[in-house]
């Protein structure tokens, strides 16, 4: 069974965010790019599930522009992938676009048992992109997976809202949107890095694979920054006054109780 | 492409025989922008609660009074609400942003060949649509533009906008939807396990009470509880405290754990790191209460309360139950 492992390219959860002159989208300039955080799950899952025999091979594929994209696909080889693809795309390519080009560049290797993503990307935080790939690929999908068994079929246990746990069985092949706590991602390690400068990355187009800006659903523009928070109301006295001046505060002046 | 709305679908779910807060709120805005607006309903109760629609501007239901509805199967849904849209002929969908909703709807879009855009937090419906959405975890905000023709679906955060009251009594025309086919399905809910609480989920609350490492060990954990109890809150956390097996990862706030937009969030022994305001900075009124006068989370405060968490929370508690009594 093949695994495909799908990861995004995202800005560093401290980065300063600025943006362009003409607020159509972020300024990128001296920006620090890392793994998406739930990406790093994926991987993780799928390189353990390959160890333990339960895989032949692990091939991860990004949709972004190919100059930073591979930075990330290298990360995931040296964390133990097999092989990589680059699907070279603008930066601001939109979910449906990156989802339709996903489920070609899969498509186009063959075979496939298992397709891991990540439940979400730290920078539009759409969480789109794993459903709509599922629907292209035609096969059943669960997201926000904190745990997972492999079987003939996979057990899949999902956290939903109030702390409720739902335990989801899915028909291979499937597409599964991990959550943190599935495991715990491990560092690449020096040799594994020194193995992942020498692969080759697959390099695809959206032309290609036949994908066009006619696949484009959304736009993101008129970017803002959020409105300055006016300064805090520090609220002094001993704790009893402190108490007492807040609970009249929050009734009286903020009326939230 | 045409921005203009004329036609609404509000999604909305139940819980306990009850249309939830979040569709009110959608409704109450469409009903403000006087648009034709249709109602999906799906599960047990679903029949009564549609009936109850008319004060609130719904026209017609689309109703799945079925128990194989009452469980979230995302194969089952996804077949019938595609289906839903299709013959109601909506130019726009709205739903809360729930965890359900951000399951469902991107596959839905997939199928219909449509957008959908969750976890948007402003909407504007009269003279056209216009949605904006928190981006790069809240740091910077970007508006929407939508390029197919078919229907847009727009999923809204909760607590972003008012609810009204029900008023007068129209009609609401019942449209039944059909059961859904439960044979040959590809992904199964095998078991539920009910969470403890009792409480609303984290991203619907109202109120917010959160705790970090400044309590020092696990069973401090209780002081953020009953403080909680004491204004209806539900409970979040930090990272730190998660990490540290204190309480479970379904509450924490923050990057990597869930976004939050209550009226009122109370940060306790939380420094305010990047990560864990990413997932709280929308809130309406932000409390902190830290030792530490140069902690980031007042940068963010509306009120702050420099002072050891130990003395002021149970004070605080008081504070709250006598103004409830
Ligand atoms: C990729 C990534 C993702 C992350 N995602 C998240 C996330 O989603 N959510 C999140 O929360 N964090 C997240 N973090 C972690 C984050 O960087 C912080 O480490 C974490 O939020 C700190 O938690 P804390 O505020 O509880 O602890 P600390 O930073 O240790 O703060 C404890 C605070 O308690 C105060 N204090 C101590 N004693 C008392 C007392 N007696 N009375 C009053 N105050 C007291 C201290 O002054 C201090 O400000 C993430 C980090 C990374 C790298």
């Amino acid at each position: 069974m093949k695994i495909f492992v799908c990861v995004k390219q995202v800005p560093d959860t401290e980065t300063k965010i600025k943006l362009k002159a003409d607020a159509s989208g972020i300024d990128t300039a001296g920006i620090k790019w890392v793994m998406n955080p739930y990406d790093e799950y994926a991987v993780e899952e799928a390189v353990k599930t390959r160890d333990g025999g339960k895989a032949s091979s692990v091939t991860v594929v990004s949709v972004g522009p190919k100059s930073r994209a591979v930075e990330t696909l290298r990360t995931a080889l040296a964390m133990g992938a097999d092989e990589a693809i680059v699907v070279d795309a603008p930066e601001d390519v939109d979910s449906a676009m990156t989802a339709k080009a996903l489920a070609a560049a899969i498509k186009g290797e063959g075979e496939f048992g298992l397709i891991m993503t990540g439940k979400l990307a730290i920078d539009d935080n759409l969480a789109s992109v794993s459903q709509m790939l599922a629907e292209h690929l035609a096969i059943p999908h669960t997201t926000v997976v904190s745990k997972l068994e492999q079987g003939d079929l996979l057990l899949a246990e999902r956290e939903v809202e109030g702390g409720t746990k739902e335990m989801v069985q899915l028909t291979k092949p499937a597409l599964i949107a991990a959550n943190k706590g599935l495991n715990m991602p491990r560092y690449p390690s020096l040799p594994g890095i020194m193995k992942a400068k020498k692969k080759i990355i697959k390099e695809l187009t959206l032309d290609g694979l036949a994908v066009t800006t006619n696949d484009a659903r959304t736009k993101h523009l008129n970017f803002q920054l959020p409105p300055e928070k006016p300064p805090v109301q520090q609220i002094t006295g001993d704790a009893a006054t402190q108490s007492k001046t807040l609970a009249t505060l929050l009734r009286q002046e903020a009326k939230v109780l | 492409m045409s921005n203009q709305v004329s036609k609404v679908l509000v999604f909305a779910e139940i819980s306990n025989g009850k249309v939830k807060k979040g569709a009110l709120e959608l409704l109450t805005a469409a009903r403000a922008a006087s648009l034709s607006t249709q109602i999906v309903l799906l599960g047990t109760g679903a029949k009564a609660a549609a009936g109850t629609m008319g004060g609130w501007g719904v026209s017609e239901a689309f109703v799945g009074d079925n128990a194989a509805f009452d469980q979230y199967n995302p194969e089952v849904f996804a077949e019938s609400v595609a289906g839903i849209i299709k013959d109601s002929g909506a130019d726009t969908v709205l739903a809360s942003s729930s965890l359900l909703a951000r399951d469902l709807f991107p596959r839905v879009a997939a199928r219909l060949g449509t957008a959908a855009v969750s976890d948007c937090t402003e909407l504007a419906l009269g003279g056209g649509l216009k949605v904006r959405r928190p981006m790069y975890s809240g740091k910077c905000s970007a508006e929407v533009s939508f390029l197919s023709a078919g229907p847009k679906i727009v999923l809204m955060r909760a607590n972003q906008l008012p609810v009204g009251e029900p008023s007068g009594a129209g009609q609401v025309a019942i449209k039944d939807v059909p059961a859904p086919t439960t044979s040959g399905l590809k992904t199964l809910i095998k078991e539920v396990l009910k969470g403890a609480s009792g409480k609303l989920d984290l991203t619907e609350a109202n109120i917010i009470v959160s705790g970090g490492r400044g309590l020092k060990e696990a069973a401090n954990f209780k002081l953020i509880e009953t403080l909680a109890d004491s204004c209806g809150a539900t409970v979040g956390a930090s990272r730190a405290i998660v990490d540290a097996g204190w309480v479970s990862h379904s509450m924490q706030v923050g990057q990597t754990g869930k976004t939050v937009a209550p009226s009122l969030y109370i940060a306790v022994g939380i420094s305010g790191a990047i990560q864990h305001l990413a997932g709280m900075s929308g809130s309406r009124v932000i409390v902190a209460i830290n030792k530490d006068a140069n902690a980031p989370i007042f940068q963010k405060a509306t009120y702050g309360l420099v002072g050891d968490l130990f003395e002021i929370v149970p004070l605080l508690t008081e504070e709250f139950k006598a103004l409830h009594s």
